[in-house]
């Protein structure tokens, strides 16, 4: 019988839930990594077994973490037990956790300055992961999207990383400024149809797209409105919160912005605003059904002021229609007195027959739904602040 | 036997429930000691300097004999007691918060 896993990173540590496919018994382990900022896990869908974890601290640093056996046991893969830890030459290694800015006359781009909360310019420096893309075929391949904003790969299970300099570099970085959490690559969306066209997403900066595997981006905000920066709709300074998308149409993205939820038809060209009938239209997270590719859900939010849902009531909204209609799902979540967030990276669905769909809390609250958000039922109550919740069916 | 004392988060990663020992080449400096530091434990380079740069990271201390020596010269000789193995160095998480 089939079952899933949920991968949980959290303030204080990561945990991995897992159930069989009726999705009503759950056992809890970890915390694995405790006490460190686990801003996002994700398995391999190339390979269930394969887990990346980013595994982070204002004290020391960034430690990337790989499982091979579904999250039992952990290695750096920089350092595998069994190796020598030296190089021939004798240097240390621990590569793993190295993520520079190529600036090589080669293949990087010149560090330029990107724009601080002030306007001010400010030089690029790498504070931590934020998020882990598996390649959809390649076990060993691996994005990741960091802040300062750039996407970094490895193609080598984790080892080494090497950024994707031409999107740093592209032209538009000098006007990219930080969200409040600070300037983030956080989405990274790779199109099953197509190996060499990826999405990403940059809080403050926006949505920009490939074609070339990297080689080339270019900003992807026409019909973008952000009422927060001087010229609404400038080519970049786009607050996108979160960019979801159904595998079986990749040109079809749906976005959650700092205020606004859009869809685009035709791959970011031109995006149009489908806030409809939400009672605010403010939020973070947003995901697409696994069987039906017009079913979104968001998690409004009341404001970038607040933080905490509309009313006191902790709410799903889905849209059937992928546009402006939506319902509120409320069954078995809390409604009142609930004032907790829902971030970016904290939803996903899973592809079981009858999709199940999961988010986390900044309470520590992870709910699951085995119908699509008909009902719903925490996991777990008291977790620390959940920052990421992916989810991954097992045979 | 230059003596290293590791904050909690450090020694976990590194899989050290205690003080390290270590052999130091040359001149005992932070510099010296952290080579040598990193080269038993490669896990933790990138945790207490930068990458690159090879400078502090901004939210540790270095202490050693009741004195901070965070902002003295990587390649400043550490006293004598840190030398001789009679005190340990101490690297530690500042303290930011309440």
């Amino acid at each position: 019988m089939s079952g899933v896993r949920v991968l949980v990173g959290t303030r204080k540590g990561a945990f991995v839930l897992t159930a069989d496919a009726k999705r009503e018994k759950w056992d809890v382990s970890g915390p694995h990594f405790a006490g460190w900022e686990i801003y996002h896990l994700k398995g391999s869908p190339a390979d269930p077994n394969r887990l990346y974890a980013s595994q982070s601290s204002g004290w020391f640093g960034q430690i990337i973490q790989r499982s091979d056996d579904g999250g039992k046991t952990w290695l750096q893969p920089g350092t595998p037990p069994g190796e020598p830890l030296t190089t021939p030459e004798g240097m240390p290694k621990a590569e793993s956790n190295k993520f520079v800015y190529d600036t090589s006359a080669e293949t990087g781009k010149p560090l330029t300055t990107h724009q601080f909360y002030d306007g001010t310019a400010h030089p690029w420096e790498f504070k931590r992961v934020w998020h882990l893309e598996p390649s959809l075929t390649d076990p060993d391949t691996v994005y990741a999207g960091v802040e300062d904003a750039a996407l970094f790969r490895s193609s080598d299970g984790g080892q080494t990383w090497q950024e994707l300099a031409a999107l740093r570099g592209h032209g538009t970085g000098p006007l990219w400024q930080p969200g409040a959490g600070g300037m983030c690559l956080h989405t990274v969306l790779l199109d099953p149809s197509n190996a060499n066209r990826i999405f990403v997403a940059i809080s403050a900066a926006g949505a920009f797209r490939t074609d070339d595997g990297g080689k080339t981006w270019r900003p992807i905000n026409q019909g973008l409105q952000s009422l927060y920066i001087p010229d609404p709709t400038a080519e970049v300074g786009h607050c996108v919160h979160r960019i979801a998308m159904h595998p079986s149409r990749p040109n079809v993205l749906f976005m959650q912005k700092h205020w606004d939820v859009l869809r685009t038809d035709n791959a970011g060209d031109l995006w149009r605003e489908i806030s409809g009938n939400l009672p605010t239209d403010f939020g973070f997270v947003i995901d697409v059904h696994a069987h039906e590719p017009e079913t979104i859900y968001v998690v409004p939010i009341k404001s970038d002021s607040e933080h905490f849902p509309p009313d006191g009531k902790l709410r799903v909204y889905r849209s059937r229609t992928g546009g402006n209609e939506r319902e509120a799902l409320t069954n078995g979540l809390p409604q009142s007195d609930c004032y907790v967030n829902v971030l970016r990276d904290a939803m996903a669905v899973d592809s079981l027959d009858s999709c199940g769909v999961y988010f986390g809390t900044t309470g520590g609250q992870v709910y699951a739904s085995a119908n699509a958000g008909d009902s719903w039922a925490p996991i777990v109550r008291d977790l620390p602040a959940v920052l990421s919740v992916e989810v991954q069916v097992l045979p | 036997m230059i003596r290293v004392v590791l904050p909690y988060h450090l020694r976990n990663l590194a899989k050290i429930n205690d003080e390290v020992q270590l052999d130091v080449q040359g001149q005992v400096t932070i510099r010296s000691v952290l080579d040598a530091l990193e080269k038993r434990y490669p896990m933790l380079r990138g945790t207490i300097r930068d990458h690159v740069t090879g400078k502090r990271r901004a939210f540790l201390r270095f202490f050693a004999c009741e004195e901070d020596l965070s902002h003295e010269s990587l390649d400043a000789p550490l006293p004598e007691a840190v030398a001789s193995g009679k005190e340990p160095l101490l690297i530690l998480g500042a303290i930011a918060g309440g």
